[in-house]
């Protein structure tokens, strides 16, 4: 059994011949610590590129050296928070898979951030967002429920939420702007402003169940 | 889109969520425990609920079952 799986606290499994080298490296001096960084930093460019080209559809605006930065970007970013958080990877997946969701999280946010950077996020005074979602709901084949539905939602967002939680609701999960988008105009995370997300849809989904506008299967 | 699915993409699911963060740190074990052939979702239901309730998660799960698969890039 290695060093690294040695001092591993309890809970950490036994790292792969691969992966116990990443972090010997990464947790080594000097050069070898360097040249472990530099490593990562070449493996996490490749992640972030790789990535970018999955999601070219979704941005086929952002191309050349703009898209380069932003993965460059991306990679440096990717490799603080493997470094900020190498002390919680336990070895329960390969290292460079661990590695890959940060390239992947931080290429994903700067993508959208880029690509929304000239919108405008909704409000819950604009009434566009109701005629969008009721026309949306009736093309998609909804019931005529939705219409009543939509008449208790909306009621239920000026009187049960806060003004942040009716502010991220209406731009998230009314009108589809990306999170990461959210959370960059509200200088916050994408985790903080899905915890108010996720707050305020408990708020709705109680405040809807009690008056009879969702099934019983939506309780739990 | 069903009435049952415009919902749940307003409301989201309800119950338990590992959030942003929670799912973050677990996906890479949630995706290669997945491609082994492991039920994830019935190990880390958390995990589960989070990647049906958040977009920008699913998102990069799906980035990231790409690249696990790969391996080498």
């Amino acid at each position: 059994m290695g060093k690294s799986t040695q001092n591993a606290p309890a809970g950490r499994q036994e790292l792969d011949a691969e992966s116990r080298e990443w972090i010997d490296g990464l947790r080594a001096t000097g050069v070898d610590r360097s040249r472990a960084l530099q490593r990562l930093h070449d493996l996490l460019l490749r992640a972030a590129r790789a990535e970018a080209h999955r999601r070219r559809h979704l941005y086929p605006e952002i191309v050349g050296v703009e898209l380069d930065d932003l993965c460059r970007q991306a990679a440096d970013d990717a490799v603080v928070a493997v470094r900020a958080k190498l002390d919680e990877y336990r070895g329960a997946s390969r290292f460079t898979t661990w590695a890959y969701a940060f390239a992947i999280f931080e290429v994903s946010v700067k993508l959208r951030r880029h690509a929304w950077r000239r919108g405008r996020i909704p409000t819950a005074d604009d009434d566009a967002t109701w005629e969008r979602l009721t026309e949306r709901a009736g093309i998609m084949g909804a019931r005529v429920e939705s219409a009543e539905l939509f008449r208790a939602l909306r009621d239920a967002i000026a009187e049960e939420l806060t003004p942040r939680q009716r502010q991220v609701f209406v731009a998230v999960a009314l009108n589809d702007v990306e999170i990461d988008v959210v959370a960059d105009q509200l200088s916050s995370t994408r985790g903080a402003i899905y915890k108010v997300l996720h707050d305020a849809r408990a708020k709705l989904r109680h405040r809807l169940e009690r008056e009879g506008h969702l099934g019983q299967e939506r309780a739990r | 889109m069903t009435d049952n699915d415009l919902t749940t993409r307003l409301l989201g699911t309800g119950g338990e969520d590992a959030g942003c963060e929670g799912t973050l740190a677990r996906l890479a074990e949630y995706v290669e425990g997945e491609l082994s052939g492991v039920e994830m979702a019935e190990l880390l239901p958390a995990v589960a609920k989070h990647l049906r309730n958040c977009p920008a998660c699913a998102e990069d799960y799906g980035g990231l079952v790409e690249l696990a698969r790969v391996r080498n890039i």
